[in-house]
């Protein structure tokens, strides 16, 4: 483990930080309040995409967010030789 | 067996199950009562921090809140999830791979000061309090709805169980119990969702039930009940009446502050690995989403149940609404709690429930010869009165007692335990007596918590104005002091000492100040609120609920400006944050 190695595997955590936290924005802040007037001309069945969104889409989405977030970066670990053992 | 035996019967059970796992996971260590000897597996933390997370305002608060509030509600269902993003991203790892006890106790290493630990410890403090003094009412509430005692009575059983698994188990104790307490709360919450969820659309299966057709009317719940307010004078159910701003703000102040709360980021300090905690984090959100999702579809057909129980008919017409001699019995069991509330205003002996607030909508009701509405519905009963209204047999109401209470004293226990850990760990070993004894540190750590129960107790029996605003006061603090500090402390190596306690004790004055003018905290003896709370009178119309944003954004400022107007933090320093990246262990 050299510090250039090191400063590799932060440089590629950050960028997987960032894409999770564009994803985590966008399906909240995007979908769920800033257009939400927009997306609720869309149906999903008996919902309005936009409050979907709002009340039960953005928490699934989280949810998956952090499971994939976690494979990745297990995947680094490996990758950058910094796992744990 | 009659419904008040039964429920003595759960509520007991599920006690001597909690009492069972503390004798049985006893603390033999200081490591043992702060962080469970960080041998918690994955999916327990995960469970034990939903339990931990899920707070009685969670339990029975919330479905009733967005009941009345529809989207606007959405600022709960997301900034009470989405906050666990942040917490996998930015803190978990991290603060496990550190390793220590507290979370003061990371900020006094990283900002190598007592000052910054002692600030730390009064914001945890704090937001600890004000966050526990409304579980203690809501035992007390449960307690004396089902177990018909005294409010008084029902919080000191309350404090008498927390004080035995939390004094005596430490974190190990509270952790294995909060795992039942989840299982017991999941279990009361959907299972009474899934039948009102049949008894409505058919579709079983609450989420789906949400988006459904009602049984044999042609059109989806949420059409109708937009429908069915609107022609009540109410805001349509799928749009809502606060600004977009102040949604956007409240929205994140909830979920920064939620990452920074002390006891819910303790919780990954359990877990044996970094990784560990990463994942961990996803199986927490995965046992919250089971309940936050059921929330909002048990908080739509909560409302239209209850609309369509009084509106029996057509609005406007004579016999459109309910007579008051014919309401169904748990009208009268909540009547009885006062949580209920009828006033015949027009005399006809029938119920009318309609927004009397909206000027536009006085002339339709004046035709209708309504003279204001007669019912008044505290957002707490939906939860609790569900089975009733649904027909549901005595086992699920007394299932949904227990539940409450396991939903209070899960998140109690898990603040009591960082309030006594900031105690003697933060303040008694780390400030006044460092070279105290393992054991005398751990004796401290249980007299703490046995104070911090008292206190807690006291506060719920007697709340002053300031534990009232939990959402604005704890939320917003952890938002605009902890949370800043701790991620710059990870991903900024340069923020040093100065930086941090400038930023900290700009977002903890500010946000407390703004919550004090709009609110009244404290300062209630000197005239506080002094600001009239409307939109017109907010900074750039965000509410005092949304305002931790803006103090974030103020400790990020100053504490990166300062930090940079001073000396970078010492070569150790920079050395921790290199070991803290990573999950194996440098030179």
């Amino acid at each position: 483990m050299t510090p250039e190695n090191r400063a590799a595997y932060w440089r590629a955590n950050l960028q997987l930080v960032f894409g999770c936290l564009v994803v985590w924005f966008i399906c909240s802040y995007g979908f769920g309040i800033l257009l939400v007037d927009v997306l609720n001309k869309v149906r999903l069945g008996g919902f309005q995409l936009g409050f979907w969104f709002a009340q039960q889409g953005s928490i699934y989405i989280f949810v998956g967010l952090i499971f994939f977030y976690a494979w990745r970066m297990n995947k680094l670990d490996q990758k950058h030789d910094v796992h744990e053992d | 067996m009659s419904l008040q035996t039964l429920t003595y019967l759960v509520v007991g059970a599920s006690f001597a199950l909690y009492i069972g796992i503390a004798i049985w996971s006893r603390a033999h260590t200081t490591g043992d009562f702060y962080i469970a000897g960080k041998g918690v597996s994955p999916v327990a933390n995960g469970m034990a921090t939903a339990a931990d997370w899920m707070s009685a305002a969670s339990f029975i608060s919330m479905a009733g809140l967005i009941a009345f509030l529809g989207y606007d509600g959405s600022v709960y269902l997301m900034g009470w999830t989405g906050g666990y993003v942040l917490l996998a991203l930015f803190l978990a790892p991290y603060l496990r791979k550190f390793g220590k006890f507290t979370v003061p106790e990371f900020i006094a290493e990283r900002y190598y000061s007592k000052t910054a630990r002692i600030v730390a410890v009064i914001c945890l403090i704090f937001i600890s309090f004000t966050y526990v003094a409304g579980q203690m009412r809501g035992v007390g509430i449960v307690f004396s709805r089902f177990l018909e005692v005294d409010v008084t009575l029902g919080l000191v059983i309350g404090m008498g169980i927390v004080f035995v698994y939390a004094v005596l188990g430490g974190m190990k104790g509270i952790t294995y119990t909060q795992v039942a307490q989840y299982c017991v709360l999941i279990f009361a919450y959907t299972v009474p969702a899934i039948f009102i969820a049949i008894q409505i659309t058919g579709n079983p299966i609450p989420q789906l039930a949400f988006g459904s057709e009602i049984s044999g009317a042609g059109v989806s719940l949420l059409d109708k009940l937009d429908d069915i307010v609107t022609s009540l004078g109410f805001t349509q159910y799928t749009s809502g009446t606060k600004s977009r701003v102040d949604i956007f703000c409240i929205t994140l102040a909830l979920m920064v502050g939620t990452a920074g709360l002390p006891h819910v980021i303790v919780r990954f300090f359990t877990v044996p690995k970094v990784r560990d905690a990463r994942i961990s984090a996803g199986y927490a959100l995965l046992f919250i989403a089971i309940l936050y999702t059921t929330a909002p579809a048990v908080g739509a057909m909560a409302r239209y149940n209850l609309v369509n129980t009084i509106q029996s008919g057509d609005v406007g017409a004579p016999d459109g609404n309910l007579v008051y001699e014919e309401r169904p019995t748990w009208m009268h069991t909540w009547q009885q709690t006062g949580l209920l509330r009828f006033d015949d205003k027009n005399g006809d002996g029938r119920i009318q429930l309609y927004n009397d607030a909206n000027p536009e909508f006085a002339d339709t009701a004046a035709d209708y010869g309504w003279q204001g509405n007669e019912l008044s519905v505290d957002n707490d009963i939906m939860v609790l009165a569900n089975p009733e209204i649904a027909g549901l047999p005595n086992w699920v109401i007394a299932l949904v007692a227990a539940g409450g209470i396991a939903a209070a004293l899960s998140t109690a226990a898990g603040l009591l335990l960082v309030i006594s850990a900031a105690v003697s760990h933060d303040l008694v070993k780390g400030i006044f007596l460092p070279d105290i004894s393992e054991k005398k540190e751990l004796m401290a750590g249980r007299i703490a918590a046995a104070f911090a129960i008292m206190v807690a107790g006291y506060l719920g029996f007697d709340p002053p104005g300031w534990v009232a605003q939990v959402v604005a006061f704890a939320f917003g603090l952890a938002a605009a002091s902890l949370f800043p500090v701790i991620l710059l402390g990870i991903f900024f190596k340069r923020t040093n000492k100065e930086g941090a306690i400038a930023g900290m004790l700009t977002g903890l004055f500010f946000t407390y100040g703004y919550i004090e003018y709009f609110k009244g905290l404290f300062l209630k003896w000197a005239g506080a609120p002094w600001g009239d709370n409307v939109a017109e009178h907010w900074l750039f119309g965000i509410s005092p609920e949304g305002i931790g944003v803006i103090g974030m954004l103020l400790n990020f400022a100053v504490a990166l400006t300062v930090s940079y107007m001073t000396a970078p933090p010492p070569e150790h320093i920079q050395h921790l944050v290199e070991h803290i990246r990573v999950p194996r262990a440098i030179d």
